[in-house]
């Protein structure tokens, strides 16, 4: 045995492919790290580009001050984007009356009133609420939310604005539910027993006490879901209908920003038609809304986090 | 002298009571609104696709009659899609993971690739099928094959697999870690060998709850033009194909009654997949949970 130790590791330093490969290794994560940007630069881009070849087609101010959208018309197509913003602030705004309090109520109930065993039983069952599909939102919507809508005020159409947003409204729950309760569950354990020392209910210790200190995650909660109403696609696209309305009632079929890919997408448009063009200034309106909404939610989060 | 009135004490404690009980009671009403709305959609959709299921269901192609139509298009063809979707994806979140959290200094750069993966998680589903359609459909030419498909989810559930990993392989101890160092190893040996696999149950648990987004995703499907009523089985990546959400999606939306119980039957299956692979996961999370 000729090999001491430190011949071991001389002999080791030498090998210059396994050097080659400690150097290359970071090289080649690096580049698969840049794939998460490529595709933002990619979406960002695809979205200007076709979108730039739709403005040659319909001009920049119809289609941001325009209050008609009838794409398919064979008379005068007009592409203004407002009744597709509408249709889906509808949709959003049902799902928020439905969502907020119900998600609040239930971050408050897990947070400060239910035993240890009680939440270990319901945050499983709003996870499986929030991992169900939305295509099987949409049948519900659709098959079930609707008709019953239709027994206690037929002047509900078929399609309508109400039943999606509802729908919605039950799937961005668990999202506000469990953001809220992490920004309540992680104010500090002194400040609440503090207040309860003081006389304090439960209940006055969660609304003037948690829920002041929990508000940036519970606003940032909210308007997170919000971004996903907007952006929810198959439960409009189903229950919605696909009438682009610029007006006030909740009752009729609509059509949301979303739902007019989709109809646009599975017809046959032909490729390099305006239609087919019109898609990517739909998605990427779409996209500013929801990027704003995103951006919103981080500022707010960060700008009032309350610190102990 | 009296500092306190006991009877205005107990009166005002009293309506304090009250009010903690009753808004005690909405909050659990209120959760439990949530709850409920989850098992009548189950009750639901078990009622009316159960009568629906049956062998033939999953070995029949979709047909125009209700009763004829079956799911072994979209079943295989999902199963195709989660055959690319799974590597591809898995190997780009891990290597981002490994990149950002062993490698990469606490730069600009890392910041910026950091809050660029939060900001992608929130882009609507739909806007990824615009990225499809554009970049793989069109430019690569890859037509509404199922490699396009599958590389359009794979980007939409980058960012989760990516942010699952990270932490997997942030919790894998220090001292495993300098052990390593200690005897010897390079970084990429420790890397393969010692944090990789202590970093496996969290990576898997993550990439199949992702996985298990990817299968139920109708919108990117729908926008870069996967076909619906497909009487073939596809032979290899570069075919055309149909999966089970588009397949519902079309069943969901036919006017007749009829096709709402095949539409419901369509979504058991679907689910069954969901359930199937949610309990791996969490076996895996439980198997797991406390090694170190």
């Amino acid at each position: 045995m000729g090999t001491s130790v430190q011949d071991l590791i001389a002999q080791s330093k030498g090998k210059k492919n396994k050097r080659f490969i400690e150097k290359l290794i970071p090289v080649i994560l690096f580049l698969i790290a840049s794939v998460s940007v490529l595709t933002t630069i990619g979406i960002i881009m695809t979205l200007i580009v076709e979108t730039i070849t739709f403005f040659t087609k319909v001009s920049v101010t119809d289609f941001l001050f325009g209050t008609t959208w009838l794409p398919f018309s064979n008379k005068q197509e007009l592409y203004g984007i407002w009744p597709l913003i509408v249709g889906t602030l509808k949709v959003t705004l049902i799902a928020v009356i439905v969502a907020v309090p119900i998600g609040i109520s239930a971050a408050i109930y897990l947070s400060e009133y239910a035993s240890e065993r009680v939440r270990r039983i319901i945050k499983p069952i709003l996870e499986v609420l929030a991992g169900i599909p939305t295509i099987v939102y949409g049948f519900f919507a659709l098959t079930f939310v609707t008709p019953l809508l239709q027994t206690f005020f037929p002047e509900v159409k078929i399609f309508n604005a109400i039943s999606p947003g509802i729908v919605v409204g039950i799937m961005i729950i668990p999202m506000i539910a469990s953001l809220s309760e992490d920004a309540m569950s992680s104010v500090p354990k002194h400040i609440r027993e503090g207040a309860l020392a003081l006389g304090s209910t439960k209940f006055e210790v969660a609304i003037k006490v948690i829920l002041p200190a929990a508000v940036s995650g519970i606003v940032a909660s909210v308007v997170l879901a919000v971004s996903r109403a907007i952006g929810e696609t198959m439960i409009v696209s189903l229950a919605g209908g696909s009438t682009p309305k610029f007006d006030g009632t909740f009752t009729d079929s609509i059509q949301t920003m979303t739902a007019y890919i989709v109809q646009v997408s599975k017809g046959d448009a032909g490729y390099g038609t305006t239609i087919y063009y019109s898609i990517y200034a739909v998605g990427f309106t779409l996209f500013i809304f929801t990027m704003l909404m995103n951006i919103l939610a981080q500022y707010v989060s960060k700008r009032f986090r309350e610190e102990y | 002298m009296r500092y306190i009135e006991h009877d205005a004490v107990v009166k005002r404690m009293n309506s304090r009571m009250v009010v903690n009980k009753v808004f005690k009671g909405f909050f659990i009403f209120a959760t439990s609104l949530a709850l409920l709305a989850l098992v009548i959609l189950l009750y639901r959709i078990v009622t009316q696709g159960a009568g629906h299921l049956s062998i033939d269901f999953l070995t029949n192609f979709a047909s125009r009659f209700p009763e004829k139509a079956g799911i072994k298009a979209a079943l295989i063809g999902s199963i195709w899609l989660m055959a690319v979707v799974a590597p591809t994806s898995i190997i780009l979140g891990v290597g981002s993971a490994v990149y950002l959290e062993e490698y990469a200094k606490k730069s600009r750069l890392t910041t910026f690739i950091q809050t660029n993966i939060a900001n992608l998680a929130g882009v609507p589903s739909v806007v990824f099928g615009l990225l499809g359609l554009t970049i793989f459909v069109r430019t690569l030419s890859l037509g509404n094959s199922i490699l396009a498909a599958g590389f359009t989810m794979s980007l939409l559930i980058l960012p989760v697999i990516i942010v699952a990993a990270q932490e997997a392989i942030r919790s894998v101890p220090k001292e495993l870690r300098d052990a390593s160092y200690g005897m010897g190893a390079t970084k990429w040996q420790t890397i393969v060998k010692i944090i990789l696999p202590a970093a496996i149950p969290g990576v898997l648990t993550g990439s199949i709850l992702a996985l298990s987004r990817a299968i139920g995703e109708t919108a990117p499907l729908i926008v870069i033009g996967i076909p619906v009523i497909i009487q073939f089985l596809p032979k290899g990546v570069m075919d055309t194909f149909t999966a089970l959400p588009m397949q519902i999606y079309d069943w969901s939306s036919r006017p007749q009654q009829e096709f709402q119980m095949v539409a419901a039957a369509g979504i058991i299956i679907l689910m069954a997949f969901l359930i199937i692979m949610n309990s791996i996961a969490v076996a895996i999370r439980n198997k797991y949970d406390k090694r170190y």
